[in-house]
């Protein structure tokens, strides 16, 4: 089975991030770059499966240069190969564009499944998954705790705000996988000495027969106008209990009438 | 005046807040036209039309609920391309975030999701790296398709006759590929629905076991508040993942989050960040989450808690 699983890099959650003065786009240079950790979960379901059924996992990302740093990640912990979307007219590609740039690679190198993580911690639109399914015309099996192969037919629980539901369709089909669905696994020593031996194709834009004014800022159905970061909270009031704390906060929750 | 178009959320009859609110922000931009997919349109019809829909356009069948999806948003493209609308509006929830996507790649028209405000020039307001930055953006290719955040924008009535018109629309194969073999309905009881709430009250790791979570329902239905829980009371088993909060939970908005038990991590954050007043119940006075309270409480949840569901309760009834 050829699984596809894409990646991407983003910036650190755990830093500041910011937003770059000039065209209002991530600053992907002032923050450390890591994989989102969210496509983790898409990798070690991606090597599970392809454990169990045989096949092949390729890891599939696009972003500027230092994006090849995370597919190298993700074959360290077992992946086969990568494929490595990388233009610099790329720069600044929305949703709609990122979508269209991800199923030309897929269309390019065929798959049976695709698995996507949930959404991605610096745009969050969660969004990806669904617009790949529909520009691939293949079923969506979005916000999956949990996928089962079966022959040519691929089964999830789909979590929902009510509850979940079952979901099934036949291969190919795209995946979105929560993470509740599985532990990613750390790269081992070995892993990470035999990804420097794992092949990454990189691609261009004219690779996937797509132009320049195809993608990037101008491209985009969506631009960022302006930007502004939100003001400091005001200091709030903390008190500690000595026995009448929660009394003390009812008194707070009177005077700004929740009670 | 332009035609708005909204895809209503529901739960096969019972109209969700969100639409409401939908309805509030497309009054400002034309003529708001709701689309109900599903059963329980004309029953709907009426609370629709207190929130000012001029228009109801029902297409019922059960394949809207039998597939993932792709069948909605069939529905709404072909709307918008019939009815050339100024804009296309959805909640920002898990699924109107999906549809949305699905119709800006069928249409090629910008989608903006997560928007917490929306101007008359249809200039939006997105709240982005857990809240921290705040950017106005547009959708500048074709009609703009906004997902709304819910809670966002506090919904307005505005009444008057919604005429319905029924729709007839038969999904394509090609959306049928994702079939629903079984539906799980979780019930959450009396309490709001977590992402309408006007309160939440949320228990993390500190509440220490799954029945330890009466202390938080208990402050919860004192105040007429939806109940949440951080992602490590989840993976316990203490509460069920739809009440989850945060990065890979809900995002909530209310006027007022109350943090009991939970450090503040940067996950958690992401998802209550925005809240209008957070009170915070935690016995570790370094815990990052005080650096957004309102009011702080340094304590033990099962010595505060308990009193402050006491208080309220009296204070209430004393009215
Ligand atoms: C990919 C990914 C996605 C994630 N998504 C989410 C998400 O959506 N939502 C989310 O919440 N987290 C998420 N997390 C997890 C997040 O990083 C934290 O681990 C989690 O939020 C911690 O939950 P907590 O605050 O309840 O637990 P802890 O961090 O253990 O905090 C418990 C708190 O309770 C306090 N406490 C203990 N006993 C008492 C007592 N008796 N009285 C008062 N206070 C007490 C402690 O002082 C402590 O501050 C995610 C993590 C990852 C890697
Ligand atoms: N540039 C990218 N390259 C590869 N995969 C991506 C890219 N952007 C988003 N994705 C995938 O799409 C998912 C959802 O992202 P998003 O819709 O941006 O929240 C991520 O978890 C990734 O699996």
């Amino acid at each position: 089975m050829n699984i596809t699983v894409c990646v991407k890099q983003v910036p650190d959650t755990g830093l500041d991030r910011e937003l770059r003065a000039g065209d209002s786009t991530v600053d992907r240079e002032a923050v450390e770059a890591v994989i989102n950790e969210l496509d983790e979960f898409a990798i070690e379901e991606g090597l599970q499966l392809a454990q169990k059924h045989g096949g092949e996992v390729t890891i599939l990302s696009m972003g500027p240069d230092q994006a090849a740093e995370s597919i190298r990640k993700a074959l360290a912990m077992g992946g086969d190969k990568g494929v490595h979307v990388s233009d610099p007219a790329l720069h600044g590609s929305d949703a709609l564009v990122t979508s269209a740039v991800l199923a030309a690679a897929l269309a390019r190198t065929g798959f049976d499944l695709v698995i996507l993580g949930s959404e991605s911690t610096d745009a969050r639109t969660g969004i990806l998954a669904a617009m790949l399914a529909e520009r691939l015309g293949v079923p969506q099996l979005t916000f999956a705790d949990g996928v089962e192969i079966d022959g040519q037919s691929v089964r999830v629980r789909r979590l929902a705000d009510y509850g979940y539901d079952m979901v099934e369709a036949d291969l190919p089909a795209v995946v979105s996988v929560v993470e509740k669905t599985n532990e990613p696994r750390y790269p081992s020593f070995k892993g990470i000495m035999a990804a420097k031996k794992k092949p990454i194709e990189v691609l261009t834009l004219a690779d996937l027969e797509l132009t320049a004014d195809q993608a990037g800022l101008g491209a985009s159905a969506t631009e960022v106008t302006e930007f502004r970061k939100r003001p400091p909270r005001q200091v709030g009031t903390i008190v500690e209990d000595e026995g009448k704390g929660g009394i003390e906060a009812a008194g707070f929750l009177t005077t700004q009438k929740f009670i | 005046m332009a035609e708005i178009l909204i895809l209503a959320e529901h739960d096969g009859g019972a109209v969700k807040k969100v639409t409401t609110e939908l309805l509030t922000v497309a009054r400002e931009l034309g003529e708001p036209s709701v689309v109900w997919a599903g059963p329980g349109g004309e029953e709907a019809a009426g609370r629709l039309g207190e929130f000012g829909a001029a228009k109801v356009y029902i297409a019922d069948s059960p394949d809207f609920a039998d597939y993932v999806v792709a069948p909605k948003a069939e529905l709404l493209a072909a709307l918008a391309r019939e009815k050339a609308p100024g804009a296309v509006l959805v909640a920002a929830s898990q699924e109107g975030r999906e549809v949305a996507g699905r119709l800006a790649v069928k249409t090629g028209w910008g989608v903006l999701t997560d928007v917490t405000g929306l101007s008359a020039d249809l200039i939006a307001e997105q709240p982005i790296f857990g809240g921290a930055i705040t950017v106005s953006s547009r959708a500048c290719s074709g009609v703009p398709i906004i997902a709304i955040r819910p809670n966002a924008i506090a919904a307005e009535p505005a009444p008057g006759p919604a005429v319905l018109e029924k729709v007839e629309f038969a999904v394509p194969d090609a959306a049928k590929g994702a079939r629903v073999t079984e539906r799980v309905r979780k019930e959450r009881g009396s309490r709001p629905e977590l992402t309408e709430a006007a309160i939440v009250v949320s228990g993390g790791r500190g509440v220490g076991s799954g029945e330890n979570f009466n202390l938080i329902e208990g402050l919860a239905d004192a105040l007429h508040a939806a109940v949440g829980a951080s992602r490590a009371a989840v993976d316990a088993g203490w509460y069920p993942h739809q009440f989850q909060v945060g990065q890979t939970g809900k995002t909530v908005s209310p006027q007022l989050y109350i943090a009991v038990g939970i450090s503040g991590a940067i996950q958690h954050r992401a998802g209550m960040q925005t809240s209008k007043a957070i009170m915070v119940i935690n016995n570790d006075p370094e815990a990052p989450i005080f650096e957004l309270a309102d009011y702080g409480v340094v304590g033990d949840l099962f010595n505060v808690v308990p009193q402050l569901t006491t208080e309220i309760n009296k204070r209430a009834q004393e009215g």
